[in-house]
């Protein structure tokens, strides 16, 4: 993970690089960051899977998580990138992995990729997020104040920084926003948000925003967008 | 009752919420309803520090080993937690089948030290049960308790049902079979515990009457029961049962985030500080095919990426070395580290991290000389010269460590302000010899605690050191070591207090332990939180004075409120052993020469069935000691 794992840099004979895409469930979305990388480690050393690993004093095993999820929040469809010291098939990488998953993830569709290609993270350019309400509020004056809030060219939040307060501007980072009525009536809100290395919004935040974070009932990440999608 | 639709907003305005959420690789859910006896198996402190615990672990393989009985783990909610379950009133749940506690046929509680006391009382209340023993029956939980403080259950003695004194593997079976038969039966709790009585290392307190002299000590304790038995001795097993390869891998980043695997228990070095080292007596080796298998079935079933070999004193382990060859062989390249706790101070010692830390980064070396003058280390048996530590301290810079840690101990018998001088005086010439070694980045880093004259040890008649000598003694090291490259670290001397008074307690005690939680104290070992005032008023409002306890020299004869709890290490020999201490005597370590403490004679049977060399002591023929041995 992180700066020692990029391409290029401190590499101990990585034969192959593959991309896959998992599910972190409702068990497991109280787990933060950090720890899920630590269980990928693990999860990566039970299968037998090759790793690669960075050079150093305190060598790391080398795979990118693409997106950091907020403690709380589902993700439907995460990516990450794995290199290995050999090469496999992505079907006997999955035969490997399913038989040693923890309860809450899942693996989804596993592809080769080249070696030098650029990282996930700096391709990453949108999430899409949909938060699942439990408000009594009609659905149309929800949508009221989300067209209200669309509608202003500027959204001043403060955000903790280094131990201080800075102020930035959440509306430029709206890419899409629209609610619903789900299967039972709740209300559902659907967004897009900034997610590349220029800034990333954060769904709570919008939330916030909009008045909704004490009725927030699910949040999940449904979608992760790549310069590549396009 | 279901736990889950409250325990989701309650875990949102929580720190850490994956203490609370388990689902963790290889922890077992098993059905509920197909299960008739019911274990929780409880420890008293945060989760990243009761996951660390491989005594909860390999209870928790036993149990669900067997396929009627269920074990479930559940640990104190840290403050915040449990503010939000009081609030909500969500009462303590397991993490498996997020069951309530009462929900249970028994809770048992591991408790290693005596710190946690009070987060025993509180958990039971947040399970919304009574904290007395007395004021619980068969529609509760039967509470239990083990684990290395309880060789001294009295203080506990008000809330606990039943003790297991001694290693639990064999006798968690055996309860779960009571258990069973009992509720097959719906008898009674007083039948309960009457059939729990009659079973060996089991402890019932309330059938047993402790009587007082008007000075207040013990005068008699005495059962007042026919299955209670007089004395209670611990449980042992004769081998140690084959380790536990599916730990349970945790999300968080847990206090000793590795897997442990124990290549011995016991230790025959005979330091007379050392409560374990008196209490986990014989030494059982495992053998170190077992450990290889193990350590490989371990690695694929969890995927850790550090693995700790655990004992006493891994130095004393008889195949160290070639565990130590065969491990790096064969995992070399495969990004394992090993652990290795518990080093002598010896060049074999550095010999052996050399090879486990051949690659990566040297940080830390670890000794524990205790005391910093060789008279000193004769008086508590942990000889070693001078000119030797610092030898091996050479080595150890010299082969790459930055820092060597030390642990020192302050209040030891016959200890004056020289040997206190004498610890300041030791931390500069380690220093030194690491300048001359590497230069301005030797790093010396100093643990000073006070001793707590343990139960059960040749040191249970001392008292603790005074308060204004401890004060005086750390004042004068924290002035003579403020220098660059060393770092000292103490103990708050009314923590080290409480520990003394908790530790040597006898049952009356139990009054001030449930005052003190009622006036909010939890978490006593930790100093953020640790209520000093509570304690105080707690004190004040029974009557008892701490300073009994703790800082009161016994006399040989005295009863002693832990006397009918049998260790297997007999009182004579402890006294023995407190004599030749104050003689300032080394007696080494007893594999050369047996000395007859009475484990031998006290688990004769245990040993019949094996070889002669399966235990530590040395094959008694060979000796002069076989009658005195089995004298009793
Ligand atoms: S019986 Fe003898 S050899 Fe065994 S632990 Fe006791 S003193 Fe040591």
């Amino acid at each position: 993970m992180n700066g020692d794992d990029l391409p290029g840099k401190a590499q101990e004979g990585p034969r192959q690089r593959l991309r896959i895409q998992f599910a972190k469930g409702e068990p497991l979305k109280y787990i933060s960051h950090l720890d899920l990388a630590r269980t990928w480690e693990r999860i990566f050393r039970r299968a037998g899977l090759p790793l690669a690993y960075s050079h150093g004093f305190t060598p790391r095993p080398r795979f990118q998580i693409a997106a950091g999820l907020p403690v709380g929040v589902i993700g439907r469809a995460e990516w990450l990138d794995v290199w290995l010291t050999e090469r496999l098939s992505p079907d006997e990488v999955r035969s490997r992995l399913q038989p040693v998953l923890p309860t809450g993830l899942e693996v989804g569709e596993i592809t080769e990729i080249d070696l030098t290609a650029p990282s996930l993270q700096s391709q990453l350019r949108a999430a899409d997020y949909r938060a699942v309400l439990r408000s009594q509020e009609p659905v149309e004056a929800i949508r009221a104040r989300i067209e209200e809030l669309l509608k202003s060219p500027t959204l001043l939040r403060r955000r903790r920084h280094k131990g201080g307060w800075q102020t930035y501007d959440l509306r430029p980072l709206i890419q899409s926003l629209s609610v619903q009525a789900g299967d039972d009536g709740e209300p559902m809100i659907d967004m897009r948000l900034q997610a590349s290395p220029q800034g990333a919004g954060r769904p709570d935040e919008v939330l916030d925003a909009l008045g909704l974070s004490w009725v927030l009932d699910r949040l999940e990440r449904t979608n992760l967008r790549f310069e590549f999608d396009k | 009752m279901k736990i889950d639709q409250g325990l989701d907003h309650l875990l949102r305005s929580v720190c850490k919420p994956g203490r609370y959420t388990g689902g963790e690789w290889n922890s077992i859910v098993k059905d509920w309803d197909r299960c008739d006896v019911r274990w929780a198996l409880a420890f008293p402190d945060i989760y990243e520090i009761g996951m660390s615990n491989l005594g909860l672990m390999i209870l928790y393989d036993q149990l669900n080993r067997q396929e009627s009985v269920l074990a479930e783990r559940v640990y104190a909610p840290w403050v915040d937690m449990e503010q939000a379950m009081r609030s909500s009133g969500l009462p303590l749940f397991s993490l498996e089948n997020r069951r309530p506690l009462a929900e249970f046929d028994v809770i048992g509680f591991s408790l290693p030290s005596e710190q946690l006391y009070t987060n025993l009382l509180n958990m039971l209340d947040l399970a919304g049960l009574p904290v007395l023993s007395m004021a619980r029956d068969e529609r509760h939980p039967l509470v239990v308790a083990g684990g290395e403080a309880v060789y001294n259950p009295e203080p506990l003695a008000d809330f606990v049902d039943a003790f297991v004194i001694g290693e639990g593997e064999e006798v968690v079976h055996e309860l779960t079979t009571a258990i069973r038969e009992v509720k097959q039966h719906k008898s009674s709790r007083e039948a309960l515990l009457r059939r729990l009585a009659e079973i060996q290392g089991v402890y019932v307190p309330r059938f047993y009457r402790v009587s007082y002299h008007d000075d207040g000590t013990v005068a008699e304790i005495q059962p007042t029961m026919a299955e209670a038995r007089l004395p209670v001795r611990k449980r042992i097993v004769a081998t140690l049962p084959p380790p536990v390869t599916r730990l349970i891998v945790p999300y968080l980043d847990i206090v000793h985030n590795r897997a442990n695997i124990e290549i011995q228990r016991g230790c025959t070095r005979g330091c007379r500080f050392c409560h374990a080292g008196m209490v986990y007596r014989p030494v059982r080796e495992r053998p170190v095919e077992e450990v290889l298998a193990a350590v490989e079935a371990i690695l694929r079933h969890t995927g850790f990426e550090e693995i700790g070999l655990l004992s006493l004193s891994s130095s004393d382990y008889s195949h160290i070395e070639r565990l130590v060859r065969e491990l790096v062989s064969r995992y070399q390249g495969q990004h394992l580290s090993i652990s290795l706790p518990s080093l002598r101070i010896e060049s074999v010692s550095v010999d052996l991290m050399d090879q486990l830390e051949a690659t990566g980064r040297r940080s830390s070396f670890t000794f524990a000389p205790e005391a910093a003058t060789e008279r000193l280390r004769r008086v508590i048996n942990k000889p070693i010269a001078d000119q030797d530590l610092l030898a091996v301290v050479e080595e150890v810079y010299r082969r790459g460590w930055k820092t060597v840690k030390l642990y020192f101990m302050i209040g030891h018998p016959t200890q004056t302000l020289d040997d206190v001088a004498a610890i300041a005086d030791l931390a500069h010439r380690v220093r030194a010899v690491g300048m001359r070694a590497i230069g301005p980045k030797a790093q010396v880093h100093l643990s000073v605690s006070t001793l707590v004259p343990k139960p059960h040890t040749p040191f249970q008649w001392l008292p603790l050191a005074d308060e204004a000598d401890i004060r005086t003694q750390q004042e004068y090291l924290r002035d003579h070591l403020r220098r660059p490259g060393i770092k000292l670290n103490w103990h708050n001397p009314q923590e080290t207090l409480l520990e003394a008074v908790l530790a040597r307690g006898d049952r009356r005690l139990g009054s001030v332990i449930y005052r003190a939680w009622q006036l909010g104290a939890r978490f006593d070992g930790w100093s953020d939180q640790f209520k000093i005032e509570a304690w105080r008023q707690a004190f004040y409002e029974t009557g008892l004075v701490p300073d009994f306890y703790a800082r009161r020299p016994r006399p040989l004869d005295e009863v002693l409120p832990w006397d009918h709890i049998d260790t297997g290490v007999t009182k004579r020999y402890l006294a023995q052993e407190y004599e030749a201490s104050l003689r300032g005597e080394v007696r080494p370590d007893c594999r050369e020469q047996c000395y007859a403490c009475g484990i031998l004679a006290a688990f004769a049977r245990e040993r019949q069935a094996l070889l002669e060399r399966a235990w530590g002591c040395p094959p008694l023929q060979h000796h002069g000691v076989r009658r005195e041995a089995h004298e009793r």
